[in-house]
């Protein structure tokens, strides 16, 4: 399976904020487990949140990254606050929207909102936000080295912008 | 409009209790960032981003530049550390970037790895005193 809790990329104001969304759907494996049925309790499918704030780091490390063309290997930090108040079941989907706090040459701090689309209404609603700061990790003060080649924007990451419209962010 | 001292040092603590989950009674003016309050390398930048934040106005952000509040790209250059230690060189940078630390004490030893302890709750008060009257 592929490391990606996002699946398009919707909107994108350079240096400031990124959109993405992320549709849940029964096919995903990991909704069986969570939760499968249990004696009299039938089973109770829905997205998990440990998984929300991974595809909304998805989004703001995206971001964070597009600050400096993806020169940066941008790893997630710390996460100064993730709330969600409600669950996500499939065939609803997911919208991580992402801003940029702040930018500095040793890492980023980023804020968001999550949101749940219910194709029956067709209405938006916000159900969590979260705060994430991302370090830049060949710029970290222990001094350790990391590889020349930036292991952070995978081929997969890569895909998702290139199919989103935003292929020549790389470039 | 100077911010007087009590007020900067109500803002450096809801700072420190957010970006350490410190309990207020022990952000006290002698605790060191690290040892006392828990601090790890990326909170140093948290706590950087959130002390700007706190104390920007519309009329005139609040801004900190990189190795201002903290100490960096000194410990690789060997003009300012040699085997471990600070040199006369690297002493005289940090007298004139860092007004905010006490280096009374660190003088006799030098060792980068006892840098960290020169941040304490106080030391963040006064680089904020300091760099609010510039």
């Amino acid at each position: 399976m592929r490391w990606m809790w996002i699946d398009t990329i919707v909107a994108y104001e350079p240096d400031r904020r990124l959109v993405a969304i992320k549709n849940v759907s029964l096919a995903e494996e990991h909704l069986h487990e969570h939760f499968a049925a249990d004696g009299a309790l039938p089973a109770q499918p829905v997205m998990p949140a440990s998984l929300m704030i991974e595809g909304m780091a998805q989004t703001a490390g995206i971001l964070a990254g597009s600050v400096r063309r993806f020169r940066e290997k941008v790893v997630l930090a710390k996460i100064q606050k993730a709330e969600i108040t409600a669950d996500v079941v499939p065939g609803q989907s997911i919208r991580y929207d992402a801003r940029i706090e702040r930018v500095d040459p040793m890492g980023a701090g980023t804020s968001g909102t999550i949101e749940r689309l219910d194709h029956r209404t067709g209405a938006w609603e916000k159900i969590g936000e979260t705060e994430i700061m991302f370090s830049h990790v060949d710029q970290n003060m222990s001094g350790l080295a990391f590889p020349e080649h930036n292991f952070v924007f995978s081929d997969s990451f890569r895909n998702v912008l290139r199919a989103s419209g935003l292929g020549h962010l790389m470039d | 409009m100077a911010i007087p001292r009590a007020e900067i040092e109500t803002k450096v603590s809801e700072v420190l209790e957010s970006a350490l989950g410190a309990d207020a009674e022990d952000i006290v003016p002698t605790a060191i960032l690290t040892e006392d309050l828990g601090a790890e390398s990326i909170d140093f930048l948290d706590i950087q981003f959130q002390l700007e934040k706190k104390f920007s106005t519309p009329e005139k952000p609040f801004k900190i530049e990189q190795g201002e509040l903290f100490p960096e790209n000194m410990m690789s250059n060997p003009d300012f550390v040699k085997e471990g230690k600070f040199t006369d060189a690297g002493m005289k940078v940090l007298r004139e970037k860092m007004p905010h630390v006490d280096l009374a004490v660190f003088e006799g030893d030098r060792n980068v790895k006892g840098i960290a302890k020169l941040f304490t709750v106080k030391s963040l008060c006064d680089f904020i005193e300091i760099k609010l009257k510039k």
